[in-house]
This record gives structure tokens, sequence and C-alpha cells, in this order.
């Protein structure tokens, strides 16, 4: 009797790994599907906290997709996975990706899961390149000291050090904006963190006066109220914040409502905060952020883009994710057409052909002009200045 | 100044968490669950008020009584739909249904309203009373306010009405009140109705102070508040009350004294000392078990 | 008894439900091997395996602790996450000079033995507490482990090694490496975990928690649980059985979160956060407390549900919610209950008549 409920339950069990192995072997059966287009693969958070920057890249990339497809000639297909901003889930993203049949990537949306695929990339020899992973462990394998790229893994945003670097030197370029600056940065955050150490390392070598450093995590991303008064007393005149615009937008409101008015300075991750459904943009009046892009710029490419993008989000405004995962589609259609990259390819033949490509190629898009990338992955544009004036973005001279 | 200052603040932020630690705290004290899914509910009473200002032009009162009436509705029917059904089962079963219900609720919302942030309209005006170089905002003054008499009014009906007596019985002893003609399921369902109303109002307050609208919103003020109802003595709603409060002011004293980034670190910390204290949180009835 | 033991004792009375733990292993990883070294095992699972080791090991820790012991713990996250950055930290400051493998298993007994530490240190006023309070306090250290690893810098260059807690004051010489940074964590590290090694933690884990279970010790700890005051009054030291299972639940934590972190090459501290313990603890409640079998069940199924369920696109994680609702509602009806049992005294009586005719 008790032998028979044992004979059971191995029965049982028996069945629930033949279930998951055939599962399994199910996933690997489905490798090949030929359809004559070249096959992007991504991951990015589509759901939890950080869904809005996975969803943005997605529908941009889409759209971008659907674009390149309509001209004729050049075939993509996309599928984009959801990662939930966590470096596990980007791994299995990449096998459901690597199972499908990716043959270009757009590796993933967020930092720390992209330093995770980054090696996948490298050992599976498949080009890769992330719209908004700005960290330099997504395109080195030794980022501490910016060194031993990966070589496949390319980045189309700023890196996180060049933002901070940047920032703190136009502020020393430009020292009527302020002179007692406070930073309030996400410690937790690797963007926000990122841009903030190297920040801090170039105000000092350029003299600047930072009088006050205050910071947030997830748990207490609401409330600023201390960290803008304890900047105030410090006498801060400008707060340097390298955070994206949403919790920007707490900050302007709270200061607004202490009666406290520095000046606020921005970098890419302020983008958006205009477009912010709700948000009372007079408060960002007068914000200066460093951003390759803004959905108000009058050339054809952004306002077709715009308001295609706004078509297909009911309504939403686009940001720099959007414009950054756009532009990867479209510089990747370049450099295929460019290389003579065809769906039949390998994913490794088209990885030689792209990498080189994209090292020695010069690509016009939404978020810069004569953008160029160097052979480790790092983008060349120029981060424009600009100020917030009547609501929109206007250009201030570097 | 600072010190007062930094007082008021404290009072504010804790206020909000009082509110919602009510909720907390009466669920448990009747059904003796932790509704984790009680922060959710939160969410959705601020996209309620948010769409009723932003999209239906509502002025504040009626967007707050909207969203009151939905988040009981919500309440309500969570109770029915996935509690309800484990009344007889273990408190693990429950409390793993209560996450359930929050990663329903948050993924409801990521499909119905987007992932987005959308920033809560300004509905209480800038400005306040200035004394002494000392400025409290009306924002501050109003929650404090409504925390207060959330307080009073909820501690007049549990004392002094026959519902309120029925719940109390219902905590103390289910079988004993079912023998006495009580209807516990009722009173459940009733104590459901209240926790989610005062989430709903507990949702504007939040929102009128940190003006972001996202489906994740609930989450970290339901820990906190869990967090507060604990520190209290869970189950005790003078005790929630005086935890959330304490919370609030602990909270933003440790962000502007020590630092900002272990704030949250000193905040438990200073939960696990007051426990280890007073094991049972600060108001909480120590039950002794009986041989 | 133990070492002469029988085929028929294996299989019946209080052996019966270790081998059939171990057996679903066994059986699991050959196939899986086998699966992979043929090529046939797609890249979804393959990156699937390392980290459902992984999560069983932690769920068994926490089932001894939740299940055996009785105590809710809502922080086991934060002892995979000692043990996580114990194992980097030491796997990336012997470099790659040592063998992998030799660094793998001193990673794993290092953040096994750190995280012991921080159980048993963490154990005592936790243990003080009883129910929910004792919940709120694993909960709460869960958060300030986080937010400590959240501020803690740590770099190695020709100079040795260098530390900075809250502001990062660290700079290292060219060549160096921070091991630790920050919000950003551990980047650039060396993936030596394997499926075997998950496979190892797996079983010796079992053996432990099984030794525990049936020996002296255990009875104790559960007596503790079904009647405190009764296990008082026999002589049980209360505190000291439950500090037991509550220091080899963390160990099994840490050496489970040393693998994770072992296993790709960048780890961030938010990763172990409330949720991690939450959905451990889901594993574990569904599976059956005190029921490692069903553990290791559970957390396969629910590791796997969300993967399986990509196809569903933006009502993924929707449905795994009314899933994990309806699982507990109907395991919990008393009607599919009753069902159940018919169902399954059905079942014996025939499996019964079959094992007659076959003895």
């Amino acid at each position: 009797m008790k032998n028979v409920r044992f004979i059971k339950a191995l029965i049982s069990s028996a069945v629930a790994v033949t279930l998951t192995v055939s599962l399994a072997a199910c996933g690997g059966a489905q490798q090949k599907g030929g359809s004559g287009a070249i096959k992007i693969g991504g991951s990015g958070p589509l759901t939890g906290p950080a869904a809005v920057y996975g969803n943005a890249v997605k529908a941009a990339a889409e759209l971008a997709v659907e674009e390149v497809n309509a001209k004729g000639g050049l075939q993509f297909e996309l599928d984009f996975e959801d990662d939930t901003h966590d470096a596990e889930k980007a791994v299995t993203a990449y096998g459901v990706l690597k199972d499908w049949g990716m043959q270009v990537s757009l590796a993933t949306v967020t930092s720390a899961p992209g330093a995770a695929v980054s090696p996948m990339y490298k050992d599976d020899h498949i080009f890769a390149i992330t719209p908004s992973g700005s960290s330099l462990a997504i395109i080195y394998q030794d980022p501490d000291n910016a060194a031993n790229p990966y070589g496949n893994v390319f980045q189309m945003c700023f890196t996180d050090p060049n933002q901070g670097i940047a920032s703190a030197d136009y502020l020393k370029a430009h020292s009527d904006l302020g002179s007692k600056i406070a930073v309030i940065y996400k410690n937790d955050d690797n963007y926000s963190s990122g841009i903030f150490a190297k920040f801090s390392n170039q105000a000092a070598a350029n003299g600047l006066d930072v009088v006050y450093t205050g910071t947030f995590d997830d748990s207490n991303a609401s409330d600023f109220t201390v960290q803008l008064k304890q900047a105030q007393d410090a006498g801060a005149d400008l707060i340097f914040l390298p955070i994206y615009y949403d919790p920007a937008s707490l900050i302007l409101t709270q200061a607004n409502q202490m009666g406290y008015a520095p000046t606020f300075f921005g970098v890419d991750g302020m983008d958006g905060i205009l477009t912010l459904e709700g948000f009372d943009t007079s408060l960002a009046e007068g914000v200066y952020l460093l951003t390759p892009f803004s959905a108000d710029a009058t050339d054809d490419l952004t306002k077709n883009f715009t308001a295609n993008y706004k078509a297909k989000m009911n309504g939403e405004v686009p940001n720099q994710f959007a414009a950054d995962a756009y532009d990867c589609v479209y510089a990747i259609a370049q450099a295929c057409e460019a290389a003579g990259v065809t769906a039949d390819m390998s994913a490794s033949d088209i990885c030689d052909k792209m990498t080189s490509q994209f090292s020695s190629m010069t690509f016009n898009g939404l978020t810069g002009q004569n953008v160029t990338w160097s052979a480790n992955g790092e983008v060349s544009k120029s981060p424009k200045a600009v100020v917030i004036q009547n609501g929109v973005y206007v250009g201030v001279e570097n | 100044m600072d010190f007062l200052s930094y007082l008021i603040n404290g009072l504010g932020l804790g206020s909000v968490y009082a509110i919602i630690a009510l909720g907390y705290t009466m669920v448990y004290g009747i059904a003796k669950m932790l509704n984790f899914a009680h922060g959710d509910v939160i969410m959705v009473g601020a996209y309620v008020a948010f769409f009723s200002i932003s999209n239906l032009g509502l002025p504040l009162i009626p967007a707050v009584l909207l969203s009151i009436v939905v988040c009981t509705v919500l309440g309500v029917v969570i109770e029915r739909l996935a509690y309800k059904p484990l009344r007889a089962a273990s408190a693990l079963s429950v409390l793993i249904t209560a996450i359930g219900v929050s990663y329903f609720l948050q993924n409801a919302a990521q499909l119905l309203w987007s992932s987005s942030t959308k920033v809560f309209p300004s509905v209480i005006s800038n400005g306040g009373i200035s004394w002494n170089g000392l400025t409290v905002s009306w924002l501050t003054l109003i929650t404090i306010g409504v925390c207060v008499l959330v307080m009073i009014c909820l501690t007049l009906f549990i004392n002094h009405t026959k519902t309120g007596r029925a719940m109390r019985a219902c905590s103390e002893d289910k079988g004993a009140s079912t023998l006495m003609g009580i209807n516990v399921n009722l009173m459940i369902s009733i104590t459901f109705a209240i926790g989610s109303g005062l989430a709903a109002i507990a949702s504007v307050l939040l929102c009128a102070a940190y003006p972001s609208v996202f489906p994740t919103l609930g989450a970290m003020p339901g820990i906190k508040a869990f967090t507060a109802a604990v520190f209290g003595g869970i189950g005790s709603i003078p005790g929630a009350f005086l935890g959330g409060l304490l919370l609030g002011v602990i909270e933003i004293f440790a962000k502007a004294y020590i630092s900002t980034q272990l704030s949250d670190a000193i905040v438990f910390a200073v939960l696990i000392l007051v426990l280890l204290i007073k094991p049972t949180g600060l108001l909480g009835k120590r039950i002794r078990e009986k041989v | 008894m133990k070492t002469k033991m029988k085929m028929p004792a294996l299989l019946s009375g209080k052996y019966r439900g270790r081998t059939v733990s171990y057996s679903i292993v066994l059986v699991s990883w050959l196939i899986l091997e086998v699966m992979m070294h043929t090529g046939n095992l797609s890249s979804l699972f393959t990156s699937l395996l390392v980290p459902v080791c992984c999560y069983v090991v932690a769920a068994i820790g926490l089932n001894l602790n939740v299940g055996i012991s009785g105590e809710l713990n809502l922080g086991q996250a934060c002892f995979m996450s000692v043990g996580a950055f114990t194992a980097v930290c030491l796997s990336g400051s012997l470099g790659p000079a040592v063998p992998s493998l030799a660094r793998l298993i001193l990673s794993i007994v290092a953040g096994a033995l750190v995280a012991t530490v921080f159980g048993i240190l963490i154990g005592i006023p936790v243990l003080k507490l009883e129910g929910d309070y004792l919940a709120i306090v694993t909960l709460a250290f869960g958060q300030i482990v986080k937010s400590l690893i959240t501020n803690m810098y740590f770099g190695i260059d020709s100079n040795g090694f260098h530390f900075s807690f809250v502001d990062n004051n660290v700079s290292l010489a060219a060549g160096g490496k921070m091991l630790l940074n920050g919000p950003m964590g551990a980047t650039g590290t060396d993936r030596i975990s394997t499926f075997t090694a998950g496979i190892i933690l797996i079983i010796l884990s079992l053996i432990v928690v099984y030794h525990l279970i049936y020996s002296r010790s255990g009875r104790a700890i559960m007596a503790a649980r079904d009647n405190r005051i009764a296990a008082e009054s026999v002589g049980i030291a209360i505190f000291k059985t439950k500090m037991l299972a509550f220091g080899v639940s963390s160990c099994l934590a840490g050496a489970a979160g040393a693998l994770y972190g072992l296993n790709y090459s960048t780890l961030v501290p938010a990763k172990f956060d409330f949720n991690t313990s939450i959905l451990l603890l889901v594993y574990v409640v569904l599976g059956g407390l005190g029921n490692m079998t069903g553990t290791i069940i559970a957390t396969i199924v629910l590791v796997l549900l969300p993967e399986l369920l990509r196809s569903m696109q933006d009502y993924r994680m929707l449905i795994y919610a009314i899933v994990l609702i309806l699982i507990m509602l109907l395991t919990n009806n008393e009607t599919i209950r009753v069902w159940g049992q018919k169902l399954k005294n059905r079942f014996m009586t025939k499996g019964g008549a079959a094992h007659g005719r076959e003895s």
C-alpha cells in the first residue's frame, strides 16, 4: 500500500519532468522561421515600475520597423520581450529571442539588465545596439577602467560618465546660471548614480562649488521637502538633477510649493517633463537640460515621428527613449543596406558586417546629426543644452 | 525653526501613512489577515480621482467622493471574491492571495491606463500660514486635519455605534459573535468597505502632496503604512494613528539630520528597537497565551 | 540501520518523501544534462536552469523556517543578498588565477557562512518576537540590509582593498576593479555557476533539511511550533531550537544567493528586495508548508509560468496574477478537496490491487 503511494508520487513527478522537458524541447524546435525578414530582437521592462521606458522603446521600434518595411526593399521583423528591468529576466528574454532566431538586437532598454546580457551577445556573436542603456558596463567588460570592450555591443545614447562630465563642464563655462550648486540624485539607480559619480569628480576638477548633495531611492521617491530645504539653507542657486523626469516633476512641484526657485539643470533623463500628462509646464519654466532630442523640434523628421508615435500610443508624446529606439532601427537599416545584409545570413556573419559598418558610418537621426561610433561601441554626438521657455525647448549656444 | 518645520512636514507625511495604516489595522483586527493589496487600492483611488478631475472636470470634493465610492466597492468585491472563500484557510494562503490581488491590480492598471506617469492636478493652492519665519503649507494643514478628523470619526463609530460594537465583538471572538446574532461576514465586508474608503481619502492626500500617478504607486506607501500599523500595534486603531505619525516624523528627521542615503535603514532600525522593547507595538494588546 | 537501508525501507514510511524529492532532482538533472549536451534544450530553458536551482535552495531554506519552525519570514531575500555579494566579492578578488571550480566552491561556502552569521545576528532580536511582529521585523531587516549594501563601495587594486560607506571615496589605481559599487552593485563578474553545481546544492540542502527534520532537534523545532508552552514545559529550549532552523535557513539562502550572484555578469542590490522575499514565500506556500518536494515543484512551475505566458504579450503578468489567486482559491476549496480525496481513494484502491498482483 505504502509502496503504491510512492509509485504514484514517482509517476506524477515523472509526468511533471516529462512535461517540462517536452516544453523545453518544444521551445528549441521552433528555431527556424525563414520569412525573408531580418529578425531584430530586444528586451526592456514592459511591466513593473520601469515599464514606461520599455513601452516607449517598444512602440518606437515597432513604428520604425513598420516604416522601413513599408518602403519595400529591406524587411525587418521585431520581437520585443519583457525583462521587468531585472538582469535575470533579461537573460531569459535573451534566451527567448535566441530561440526565435534573432539576427540583430536592440539589447536592453535599461542598464543593469544590459550589463548582464552583453557577455552573451559577445559569446554568441550577435550584433547589438542599445537605445538607452547608458552604463559603461554595457559596452566594456572592464567598466571601471573603460577597457576591454565587447566590440559588438553599441550604444545609441550617451554614456553616463559622458553626461556627468559634459554637465560639469557646461556649468563651469556658464557660471552665470548659478555659482552654488546642489545635487539631488537617485542613489539606488545605475543611471543616476553613474552620472553623479563622474559629475562630482569633474566638478571638483573644475572648481565648482557643490554646497549640498542629497539622494533618494525607490522607497523614498516622493517626499523631497528635506532635500530641497537643505539645498535652500545651503544657499544653492542651482540644482543639478541627474534623474528621470517623473521624480523631477515632483521636485519642481515641491520646490514651487516651498517658494524656492533655483535654476534647475537636468540631463537627458529630464526630457519628457513637458509632456507628462497633467503636468503644469509653467513649473518647468527656466529648466536647463542637456538632451539629444526634443519632441517639439520643427524639423520634418521629428514632426513626422512625433505625429506617428502619438497616433500609435493614444496621444502619448515620445520621450528620448522612444527617439533613441527609433534611431537604432534606422541605424541598423542603414548599416544593413550599406553592408548588403540579407535575411538568410547567419547572425554571426551579420555581426561582423554590422560591427565594421557601425564603426565607420555616419548617421543622421532624431537624436543627432553626423552621429558616429567608436570601435568600442561608444556613440559620439554632442549633447545640446536647451532651456525651457514658454513651454518649449529653446536651444542655447554651448 | 528648522526643527519645527521638519516636524510639521513629518506630521503631514505621517498623516497619510496613518490613514492608510488604519485600513491595514482594521482589516487585521477583524479578519486577522495582512491585506497586501491595500496599497493597490490606493493606486486605484488615485487614478479615479485623477480622471474625475482631469478628464471629467469634477471639482475636488465630488472627485474625492467618487473615488471613495469606487474604492469601497472595489474593496468589498475583492473581499467577496478573493478572501471570503478562504475564511477557513491558513493565514498564509490568504496572504498569498492578497499578493496575487496586488499583482492583478497593478497589471490591470497598467493595461487600462498605461505605464506612463500622470501628474495629479494641483488641487490645493500653494502658500500657507507664516508665523515667525515658519511656513506651514495649506496642504500639510489639511492633511493633518483630515487625518485627525478621520481618527475621531472612526473612534466614535467603533466605540459608540451598534455596528462598531459588533465589529469589535467580531475581532474579539468570531464564534461568540455569531452566537450573539452578529452577521460576521457582513461585519468583515463593512470593515473592508471602511478601510478601502479610507484608502481613497489617503490616495487623494498622497497625490496632492506628491502628484505622480502610476500603476505601482501604492506599493511603497503600502509597505510603509503596514510598518506603521505594526509600529503602533497591529489591530489597534489609535496605534495605527500614532504609528503613522511617528513613522512620518522619523523618516523626515532621519533624512534631515542623519543621511538621505540611509533614511530607510534608520526608519526600520527604529521599528526593530521599538518592537524589542514593546514586542506588540506601542499600543498593541499583549495577549497571554493560556495553557 | 541507515547504512544497511534496503529498497523497501527507502520507499516506505518516513523515507518516502525524501526518496521522491531526491529522485525528482536527480532524474531532472540527468534528462536536462543529456538534452543540453545533445543540443536539444532551448536557450530559454538553459538560461533558467541555474536561477531555478537557486530559488529552489532558498525556498527549501525558507520552508524550514516557515513550514517546520512556523515563523513567517518576509526577509529571506536579504540572506540571498548577503551570500551573493560575499561570493561575488570573493570570486572577484581571487581573480582568474584560481581555477573556476575552486573559486565557485570557495565562494559558495563563504556566501553561506557569512549569511549564517547574519542569520544568527538577526535571529537574536527576531526570534524574541512572535507572529506578525516577527514577520515585520524580518521585513525590516530585509530593507536595512538592502539599504546598507546599496551604500557600500568596495574595490581592489595594486595597493590592496579599499572600502567606503555612504559616500564613495574609493579611487582606484589604474587597472583596479570595483567589486561592489554601491547601487550599481557588482559588474564584470565571471559567470562560473553551473547547473550541476545547482543540483548538488539542492541535494545538499535536502540532505541537511531532512536530516534536521527527522532528528531530535527537528522534533523539538516542530514541537515548539505546534505548542510553545507545552514544548517549554518538557524542557525544550525554544529560542535555541528556533535559532537552529533560522540559521540553517539563512545558510541555505546564502549558498543560493552565492550561486545566483556568480551566474550573472552583473548583480544589483535592488534585486533582493521585498518582492523577491515574497516570491520565495509564494513558492513555499504553494508547495505546501513543510513539504520539500512540493516546494521544488512549486518553484519550478512558478518560475516557468511567466516564461510560458510570454505569448500572451501584455496580458502575461495579469494572467500570472489570476492563476496565482485561482490556485490559492482552488487548493483551499472544500468541494474540490473532497473531490480530490475521492479521486485519490479510487486511485489508491486500484493501485493497491495492482500492487497485490505484482507481489
